[in-house]
């Protein structure tokens, strides 16, 4: 089977997660879909460590987990948190940065 | 070269009479008259002490000098203050003194009602003292610092009653034209320093004919430029009418025998400039024409007795102006008008001004009539002056004026009888016009108002006023009689390019002044002694006497060419200074706020569209790259 | 004798003093200050008598290692210019803080703070005319309108907010070119015998004429704009309007100063061929800004703007005495800046103390001031003559040798500058006329005229004005051999007299 296909998903998530993050409001399905964006890169690097025959890419692989998994952590506690406060876990009631 | 160690005492008298007199204040008030009079008197003194001197010494050491202190000393430009009096400064320095203190006698009565006499009398001695450096300097420069100080005291004194917004008006006119004539003493001074590395009288003397006429030819313009300023000559003459603004007794000393004949004090100063620059002497004869008979027109229209005074000053003037651009053979005339004209016209302003005194502060002349009886001692004064100045034999104006004429016919050539002709139909005028002035303000029927009530002035007054008629009806005989004022100034100018040309034997040329002379006053005797005089001018008057009372138009012609467009540039410049310089400047700031302001749009608050900005952000990048690599 | 360190330290001390002091006792606070100046001004003066004034090389020299790894020192040393521009300053300062004893009320922070501001300015404005690190000078330079900023944003009138920060942004604009030439010479340096801040070793760097061009342009821009020369001025009538007086008098007599100092001390010694190459277009520049200044004076209708144009056209008078690179133009140009520190010094003060009286600085709301308050009148007429250049004041001595210096160079120039005098008779006369003369304006009649204090606080500037106008030997003897070094070192010397040619 030929490997460029992986790469046809893998970008095919990647969109999917980036319209995702920029059209959904909700903070949990905005996160879910930095979570697919995340496996996007994951599934490339998997790709092209066959490609090219080394390990490289699945190591990177292991890293970007490990790394999502602390932000899944992060994040979370911060959604929850806001949802506390403001009793909503709409991404634009959260727009207090612009003052 | 002689020294002399009293030199600065003459100007550092009456300086300090106006420093004390000013610092003073009010504390000075109930003596300030009298220690004004006595500097000057004592300055006077100083003067006379000199002359004496002067007179003991063989003539090539009779100029003295004598250095005060360094004064500017950078490079090659080396001013010392230093003083110089020869034969020609010793007649200013007495004219100066001499009539100042006269001045000073009188304004003690003339003044006595003001309670600002003493700032009157500190001006005085101000204007003594700068006068006095003016003819004193031993460099162009020193005598740049009397010039401006002369116009300055003749500023504070036309502007004496400045409460008066017209008078202010007048010391500011009077001062602004003046500066123009200083401009010109500056570029000569620039000149003079840059040709020849010098600016003090000896040393351009020296270099003078080492330099190139070209530059000797600007000097010399520039020096009329700063004459004409001065000496209210042909074409910065505007100032001269207005600063009749001031008390009389300033219009005596400064406006008529001193300040305003320091442009001739300046030509005959350059000779040594103007002998070499042929063109300038001659722009020197021009402006001294034009001027005596610009003056003279004027004077024939004029209803205020103080300026037709002041436009007769004017003429006198150009008649000097006019002798001095003549060369050699003019300078010791020139000089000599001057003396006769310090006395005979002082003489007459001080009439003025003891007529006014009577009158309630009445200036025209329409409203006066028959006041010969009422003040002989002014009348015979006055009119010892006046027939002073027609140039009637003995008088002292027959010797001064028919030299001047005689001089000018003996010019040679077309120029010979164009001046000439110019200066005895001048002659005949004046004598038009001063005549004007004696019918109408003495003879003839009583004018005035019944609440004027004309009595002669106190002998503090007449007595300056009885000293100065003297002086009309001898000085001529005193300083011509021998030649001993030519003799006296001969020392000083070269005399090896004159070439004597006698177009006209002396006797014809005093008959034909004479002949204009008469016809003049017949002309006036007809019009204003056989015919009733109104006491409001005529208004239906011929279209030239209308420009003659409107001083020939020299206000007209100085607002519409210098004042209008200069204030339109004004008002353009702050205009545009607020528009365009700071405008731009306000610009680049409005355009960094409002680029802010709409990129401020992009940050707002909503994580989405950050997101959606990197995206963007990324793809582009990616696209970019893409290019690129392809 | 650390002479200028000590200058540098004395004023600091005094504003420690004042800062401790109980914040309700504004007297103390302002003797204190008037002690401060006063004893700066005598240690001033001791200095000036150890100058030894025919050495041209840099006196009173002391050297501390600053930030030793950048090569930055702590350099102080004064060469004639800047003693006199030093003298000045201090001489000015007592005479500001006796004049101004009561400006400090009605700002926005307390009396204390005001004459701490000042003292802190005052050493800053010792240490900008004695530095000879050019790290040590860009510092102070900039640090300079920090308490100046405040000066007038605080204390002043009016508009004083947007005034002060147009002033600020000037400023800062023209700091930062002067900012990137100074890090392009360092590190030139670098590359020519090590990094260095020290003018001295900076003037004996070889660069190619492009670059000394840029960079030279990097530093007259924040000159021109500090001086001000057209058309970088538009900063100056706005901050003189809002400022105190006596902030005017210290920003128009003293920092603008610096915008001049700095043409000679750095671009003429640092750059000069490309001073040499831009002189034709500062000349133009220079004489605009003669014409023009005295154009806006003529047209200006409040007293403290018109007296802000005035400066100018000064500031035109002495940028062109600079650049003329004759003796006469130069020692001019020094001497000009001293009187025009005394003579604009009085204008202002008494241009204060009217506008305290009447609560207006429209000059149209004055009228007949001469009958009502004759010893202010005066003050200001005189004040009005020294600026107009009248012989027998200071000035005049200086505006003459800056004319005559030019005109044996740039005969053009000079005659377009001289005709500066009419219109100088005209921006003096005409406020002369409307404040001083004519009948008094209704509400006058009662103004007070000048007090002790304040007669106490102008007499010695017009007995400077006086002075030096009959006998400036003094002063000019100690410019000349500093203002000649100038001349020759830049590779000139005096034009000789056409008759030579002969």
């Amino acid at each position: 089977m030929n490997a460029a296909n992986y790469l046809y998903i893998s970008a095919l998530l990647f969109t999917i997660g980036a319209v995702g993050v920029v059209v959904r409001r909700n903070a949990i399905v905005v996160f879910m879909c930095i979570e697919l964006m995340l496996n996007a890169a994951n599934l490339s690097f998997v790709t092209f460590s066959r490609i090219n025959g080394n390990l490289d890419g699945q190591v990177m692989a292991f890293f970007t987990m490990v790394v999502a998994a602390c932000e899944v952590v992060v994040g979370l506690a911060i959604i929850v948190t806001i949802y506390r406060s403001r009793r909503s876990a709409s991404v634009d009631d959260a727009s207090l940065l612009k003052r | 070269m002689t020294t002399s160690s009293s030199l600065v005492y003459l100007i550092a008298l009456p300086l300090a009479g106006a420093v004390l007199l000013l610092l003073g204040g009010r504390r000075t008030d109930k003596w300030g008259h009298l220690l004004g009079t006595a500097m000057s008197a004592s300055s006077f003194g100083v003067g006379l002490y000199q002359l004496m001197l002067m007179l003991d010494r063989p003539t090539e050491q009779r100029p003295v000098s004598q250095k005060l202190f360094e004064w500017i000393n950078v490079g090659e430009f080396k001013v010392d203050a230093g003083l110089l009096l020869d034969q020609l400064s010793i007649c200013f320095v007495l004219l100066i003194t001499g009539v100042g203190t006269l001045i000073h006698i009188y304004s003690i009565s003339y003044m006595s009602h003001d309670k600002d006499r003493r700032r009157f009398f500190a001006y005085l001695n101000l204007f003594i003292a700068a006068m006095l450096l003016l003819v004193l300097g031993d460099s162009y420069l020193n005598l740049y610092v009397g010039w401006e100080g002369v116009g300055l005291a003749s500023y504070l004194l036309i502007g004496f009653w400045n409460q008066k917004p017209a008078y202010a008006t007048a010391s500011k006119k009077a001062f602004v034209m003046n500066r123009i004539g200083d401009m010109g003493l500056s570029f000569a001074i620039m000149i003079a320093f840059a040709t020849m590395g010098t600016v003090s009288f000896a040393g351009v003397q020296e270099h003078a004919h080492h330099a190139s006429e070209a530059a000797l030819t600007g000097m010399g313009i520039m020096l009329l430029v700063a004459a004409a300023g001065k000496s209210a000559q042909f074409p910065l003459q505007a100032w001269l009418g207005d600063a009749m603004a001031g008390p009389t007794p300033v219009s005596a000393l400064i406006h008529a025998a001193t300040m305003v004949t320091a442009g001739v004090y300046l030509i005959t100063r350059s000779n040594f400039v103007f002998d070499a620059a042929p063109t300038a002497q001659l722009l020197v004869v021009i402006v001294g024409a034009i001027t005596l008979m610009f003056g003279a027109l004027i004077g024939t229209a004029k209803d205020d007795i103080k300026k037709a005074l002041a436009a007769s000053t004017m003429s006198q003037i150009g008649y000097m102006i006019l002798a001095a651009g003549l060369g050699p053979v003019g300078y010791a005339f020139a000089i000599m008008h001057l003396l006769t004209h310090g006395f005979f016209k002082a003489g007459m302003f001080l009439g003025a001004g003891s007529v006014m005194h009577g009158m309630n502060d009445e200036v025209n002349m329409r409203k006066y009539g028959a006041l010969r009886k009422f003040m002989p001692i002014t009348f015979v004064t006055f009119g010892l002056g006046y027939l002073a100045i027609l140039g009637v034999p003995p008088f002292a104006g027959f010797y001064s004026k028919d030299m001047i004429i005689e001089t000018a016919f003996n010019a040679g050539g077309a120029k010979g009888i164009i001046l000439g002709v110019t200066t005895l139909i001048g002659a005949a005028i004046t004598a038009f016009y001063m005549t004007r002035v004696m019918i109408l303000t003495f003879t003839g029927t009583k004018r005035w108002d019944d609440n004027a009530h004309p009595h002669e002035s106190p002998w503090l007054m007449w007595l300056p006023m009885a000293v100065l008629a003297i002086g009309s009806v001898s000085s001529g005989y005193l300083l011509s009689s021998g030649g001993a004022l030519e003799n006296w100034l001969h020392p000083l100018f070269d005399h090896h390019a004159e070439h004597e040309h006698h177009l006209l034997e002396p006797i014809v040329v005093s008959a034909m002044a004479l002949t204009m002379v008469a016809i003049g006053v017949a002309i006036a005797f007809s019009k204003y002694a056989r015919q009733e005089v109104s006491s409001v001018a005529p208004e239906n008057v011929s279209i030239f006497t209308k420009i003659a009372r409107q001083d020939l138009m020299q206000d007209r012609f100085n607002e519409a060419v210098f004042m209008r467009p200069g204030q339109a540039l004004t008002t353009t410049l702050v205009a545009a200074d607020e528009v365009v310089i700071d405008g731009a400047v306000r610009g680049v700031g409005q355009a960094a706020m409002s680029s802010g302001s709409a990129l401020r749009g992009l940050q707002n608050g909503y994580v989405r569209s950050y997101a959606a900005l990197i995206l963007v952000g990324a793809i582009a990048l990616i696209g970019a790259i893409w290019v690129v690599v392809q | 004798m650390k002479w200028l360190s000590l200058l540098m330290l004395l004023p600091l001390a005094g504003a420690a003093i004042i800062a401790a002091l109980p914040k309700n006792n504004e007297k103390a606070a302002k003797q204190a200050a008037l002690a401060t100046t006063l004893v700066v001004m005598a240690a001033t003066i001791a200095m000036a008598v150890g100058f030894q004034r025919d050495n041209v090389d840099l006196q009173f020299v002391e050297n501390y290692a600053w930030i030793p790894s950048f090569g930055i020192n702590f350099a102080l040393g004064v060469d004639a210019i800047a003693l006199v521009l030093i003298l000045m300053s201090t001489i000015l300062a007592p005479v500001v803080v006796l004049a101004g004893w009561n400006e400090a009320h009605g700002g926005r922070w307390s009396v204390k703070t005001f004459y701490v501001l000042i003292l802190v300015l005052e050493t800053m404005m010792i240490g900008v005319f004695a530095a000879t690190d050019l790290f040590l000078f860009y510092v102070i330079f900039e640090a300079m309108l920090i308490p100046v900023y405040f000066l007038i944003g605080g204390y002043g009138s009016g508009e004083r907010s947007a005034a002060a920060v147009k002033f600020l942004l000037y400023s800062l604009f023209g700091g930062l070119l002067m900012l990137a030439s100074i890090i392009a010479l360092y590190v030139m340096s670098g590359a020519q015998g090590g990094h260095t801040f020290d003018l001295d070793k900076l003037s004996q760097l070889q660069m190619s004429s492009t670059t000394q061009n840029l960079l030279f342009l990097g530093f007259f821009i924040a000159f021109a704009i500090k001086a001000p020369v057209w058309p970088f001025h538009t900063w100056l009538p706005d901050a003189a309007k809002s400022a105190t007086p006596g902030t005017s008098v210290l920003l128009l007599g003293v920092l603008d100063k610096v915008g001049t100092f700095g043409m000679i001390r750095y671009c003429l010694t640092l750059f000069p061929e490309a001073s040499k190459t831009f002189t034709p277009l500062i000349m133009i520049l220079a004489v605009i800004s003669i014409v023009y200044g005295a154009f806006l004076a003529i047209g200006a209708k409040d007293i403290k703007r018109l007296i802000a144009y005035t400066s100018i056209s000064h500031f035109g008078f002495i940028t062109m005495g600079i650049f003329a690179m004759t003796s006469q133009a130069q020692s001019g140009a020094t001497l000009y800046m001293f009187n025009h520190g005394f003579s604009t010094a009085a204008l202002f003060l008494v241009a204060g103390w009217m506008i305290a009286r009447r609560g207006s600085s429209t000059i149209s709301e004055f009228g007949g001031l001469q009958r009502v308050t004759p010893v202010m009148a005066w003050s200001f007429f005189i004040a009005g003559m020294s600026s107009l250049a009248l012989p027998g004041l200071s000035s005049f001595v200086s505006e003459f040798l800056v004319l005559v210096g030019t005109f044996t160079r740039y005969p053009v120039h000079a005659i377009i500058a001289t005709f500066g005098i009419v219109l100088a008779a005209l921006y003096i006369l005409i406020p002369v006329q409307k404040a001083l003369h004519g009948p008094t304006t209704v509400g006058n009649e009662n103004l007070k005229d000048l007090n002790l204090r304040e007669k106490v606080a102008i007499a010695p500037v017009i007995a400077v004005i006086v002075v030096l106008g009959f006998y400036p030997s003094p002063l000019l003897n100690v410019i000349n051999p500093a203002a000649k070094h100038v001349i020759s070192q830049m590779g000139f010397t005096d034009p000789v007299p056409s008759i030579g040619d002969k």
